[in-house]
């Protein structure tokens, strides 16, 4: 039988992109859910949100798609800091348990993604950018662009993001009322103001990730329910609350459903990461970093 | 009860409107599907995410069964009953050792991987699809229906029955085990509370009622889809409706259903099919922010506030 | 001479953060130990292990003569472990004669059969609240509470488990001197109808004028296990724990 080797690199090579792309659709969950415990699955549904606004402004006024999402950040953090509030009066104060939390994103997600429905339709968006098209050859190995720049702005981010967490104060300080809200009560910091600040990073995370999805493929409404189960396995696989954990896990699901999708059919793609996520749930819920 | 269901039927088959057996036969799987959910979610505490994987599995039961002989359709509610819940218990099995949100999120991840499964599937049609013919008429009691009042008939008892049972329940000393399962899992442990043995008791019932609301729906829609059975529609329905309603009781799920049930229907005729969708995500917004309790909840501060 | 309660080498960690260190202890039937130690010494954590809300990793217990390992906090309750806990966990959408219910249909008729009616399940959760000073609440919600009295609940369903052993863990804290009075007298009485207790305290008075015996845990370990006069008198204890 003759073995493709050519086949199973291309395979794991753009495994590897996609999976660099994944990591920047987690990084916001990783913030809500690893560190601020909450379990925002409505998060793919912002992410879908940046997609079109990066979509509508690019064809509009002609500016680079993942240019207009980081303009877009402002807006996309306030809206995280707003969701926040909400979140926090309605449940976090009163003590109620998880089931309301649970259910209020869950209708967050529908209303988002029916919203953009009602005001875009059915049909599948994209957007036009230079790099959209052609790829880096390297030997017999393709890389499309259309990848490529994603991966590595997601691999910034992180970057990004890492150096926020370890120096900043404000970043310090979210890693700590993730461990013991008191503490930092007692340290003379407001936790919900810094709550509110890590949920607004979080959603703004959203509005690069949603550019970088347009690029990659085009979009529609409910594409973003495939990315919940993504999404929450990756932080489950890497480990809560650790962002290089959710980037390593990021990469390994990326190139499970890579090489699935290329011997097994692409149907079988949805299973790979809600199967990853069960599988690991099962047997190794600390993840592989796990705090 | 049972007084109500037969007054029901017979006002029905009186009045003899076609449509009605339609949108009513939605909102009674809308009854049986939210009871159901209910007592796993509101009962219980646990969110579950993937009433459409049990719904979807009773329709491919049948779809299934079918392809050998066909059936009467209560015998296939039956199977469809225990297929979807021998699944339950399985998926309860699996999951029910884990922390709230976790549990919710793995629902819906088995959601997904059973829609692949079935997708995957050709003998029951696959990404294509199942067609069921059904005759014309059919006999009921000894009277000739139509086969849509048929299908109402069928569905209006399985709404009195899961409602009858979550009644018993409630009342019962399950119900109270629920409850500390709801209230605190480890202080009902230490008071003898059986808590994964109840809980799997509950995904077994849940996910046996939901099967049952699905065996008769490729009947109903003549051509069964996964997109359709599958729909997630069916997990923010059969979660909206409870929370609206009131999940503590039978009866919220009820009132959840009738009142978004209806509201829908009348949205689908007047607007459109996506802004039903729409409304039931904001309506689950607003009740879980302003009315946590539900409806009945709502009704009961009112009640409270005007004792002396 | 067997002993109702015996703890084998019990350990357990959290991640790095050893919790318990090979715990040895041994409860004598009808005995009244107390367990005093600094906050973070593990005490919770070793009431954790022996009624099965945690696992511990190594050693084993054993209760009435059978070993409790591999079995659920449930199981042990119904086989006569029952426990309070520090911080009250009571049933918030039930009242507080429902929240004595529950042991009582969980864990007595569990063990014996249902052989009370309806009509002898509330009389005896009156009982139960009366012991206490909360039957006049009866009908209301632990959410009406003060902590005190979600505490003194605490105990009454605990005591509804109709136990053999009951652990109270840290019942009084925040009570006035009478109130401290009335559940020693209480837990006096249970001590006097056979019901072995051990009492997790740090109100000195109260654990010397109760206990029998008395262990100190520090940092995960046990450092004194004898009579009280002679525990308090240990320079390691005086030390660690007393002469804070």
């Amino acid at each position: 039988m003759d073995f493709d080797f050519n086949l199973l690199m291309n395979a794991i090579a753009s495994g590897l992109l996609l999976g660099g792309f994944y990591a920047a659709v987690t990084a916001g969950v990783s913030i809500s859910f690893g560190m601020l415990d909450i379990v925002n699955i409505a998060h793919p549904a912002f992410v879908i949100l940046g997609s079109y606004i990066a979509y509508y402004f690019s064809a509009s006024l002609g500016v680079d798609p993942i240019l207009v999402s980081i303009i877009a950040l402002p807006a996309f953090y306030l809206l995280g800091g707003a969701i926040y509030q909400v979140y926090y009066l309605s449940f976090e104060r009163r003590g109620q348990d998880a089931l309301r939390g649970l259910a209020f994103f869950f209708g967050l997600l529908f209303v988002t993604e029916v919203t953009l429905l009602l005001t875009f339709g059915v049909d599948y968006r994209y957007v036009e950018a230079p790099y959209i098209g052609p790829s880096l050859h390297l030997g017999s190995i393709e890389l499309p662009y259309r990848l490529l720049i994603p991966c590595v702005a997601a691999m910034l981010l992180y970057g990004a993001l890492e150096v926020f967490v370890s120096r900043s104060f404000i970043g310090r300080a979210i890693m700590a009322v993730s461990q013991d809200q008191l503490a930092l009560q007692l340290m003379a910091a407001d936790p919900i103001r810094i709550k509110r600040i890590a949920f607004g990073i979080s959603i703004a995370t959203a509005s690069l990730a949603g550019a970088l999805l347009i690029v990659i493929q085009p979009v529609e409404p409910s594409v973003g329910r495939d990315y919940i189960g993504r999404v929450f396995a990756i932080c489950v696989l890497g480990g809560l609350g650790s962002l290089p954990g959710a980037l390593i896990a990021a990469f390994l699901l990326g190139v499970i459903e890579s090489l699935t999708s290329t011997y097994y059919g692409p149907s079988w793609a949805p299973a790979v990461s809600f199967g990853v996520l069960l599988l690991t749930l099962a047997f190794r819920p600390a993840g592989l970093m796990g705090r | 009860m049972a007084a109500v269901g037969l007054a029901v039927m017979a006002l029905a088959h009186w009045l003899s409107v076609d449509y009605f057996y339609f949108a009513a036969y939605t909102i009674l799987q809308f009854i049986v599907l939210s009871t159901a959910w209910n007592i796993l979610g509101g009962y219980c505490g646990y969110v579950n995410f993937g009433t459409a994987a049990f719904f979807a599995l009773g329709a491919y039961s049948t779809v299934f069964w079918h392809k050998f002989f066909p059936m009467p359709i209560p015998v296939l509610i039956v199977l469809g009953a225990v297929v979807s819940g021998i699944v339950g218990l399985g998926m309860g099995y699996l999951t029910l050792r884990l922390r709230g949100a976790f549990f919710s999120i793995a629902t819906l991840a088995m959601a997904v991987v059973f829609q692949t499964l079935v997708v995957n599937w050709d003998f029951v049609g696959g990404s294509r699809g199942a067609y069921i013919i059904h005759p014309e008429n059919s006999e009921f009691a000894g009277i000739s229906v139509h086969y849509i009042e048929y299908l109402f008939m069928l569905m209006l008892a399985l709404a009195l029955i899961a409602l009858v049972t979550a009644r018993t329940i409630e009342r019962s000393q399950l119900g109270y085990g629920f409850a500390t399962i709801r209230d605190d899992e480890l202080a009902a442990e230490a008071c003898g509370v059986p808590t994964l043995r109840l809980k799997l008791i509950a995904t077994t019932l849940s996910g046996a009622f939901m099967g049952m609301a699905g065996a008769p729906f490729p009947y109903y829609i003549g051509y069964l889809q996964p997109q359709s059975a599958f729909a997630l529609d069916y997990a923010v329905n059969s979660i909206a409706m409870p929370m609206i309603g009131g999940t503590q009781t039978w009866v919220g799920p009820l009132i959840g259903a009738i009142v978004l049930g209806s509201a829908q229907q009348y949205a689908t005729v007047t607007i459109s099919s996506a802004a039903n969708l729409l409304i039931v995500g904001l309506m689950l917004v607003a009740f879980v922010i302003i009315a946590p309790n539900g409806l009945l909840g709502l009704f009961e501060q009112i009640r409270a506030r005007k004792k002396p | 001479m067997t002993a109702l309660l015996h703890v084998d080498n019990i350990s357990k960690r959290f991640g790095g953060f050893v919790a318990l260190d090979g715990i040895d202890l041994e409860v004598e039937p009808g005995e009244r130990v107390g367990l005093i130690g600094p906050n973070g010494s593990g005490k919770s954590t070793l009431v954790n292990c022996i009624c099965g809300t945690l696992q511990n990793e190594t050693g084993s217990v054993h209760f009435d003569g059978r070993t409790m390992d591999g079995l659920a906090a449930h199981e042990r309750t119904h086989r006569g472990l029952a426990r309070s806990f520090q911080l009250p966990r009571p049933f918030h959408s039930m009242s507080l004669a429902d929240n004595l219910r529950i042991p009582l249909l969980y864990t007595v008729h569990a063990r014996s059969g249902p052989l009370r009616s309806a009509a002898d399940i509330e009389t005896r959760c009156g009982e139960l609240l009366k012991m206490v000073g909360l039957d006049n609440k009866a009908r209301r919600r632990p959410r009406d509470l003060t902590q005190v009295e979600m505490r003194k609940l605490e105990l009454a369903r605990a005591m509804a488990a109709e136990p053999k052993l009951l652990i109270a863990d840290e019942s009084m804290a925040g009570l006035s001197h009478s109130e401290i009075e009335d559940i020693l007298t209480l837990l006096k009485q249970l001590s006097e109808r056979g019901i072995t207790i051990i009492l997790i305290e740090h109100i000195m008075s109260a654990v010397m004028s109760f206990s029998q015996r008395l262990a100190v845990l520090v940092s995960g370990k046990k450092i004194a296990d004898g009579k009280p006069e002679d525990v308090v008198r240990d320079p390691e204890v005086v030390r660690a724990y007393l002469g804070q």
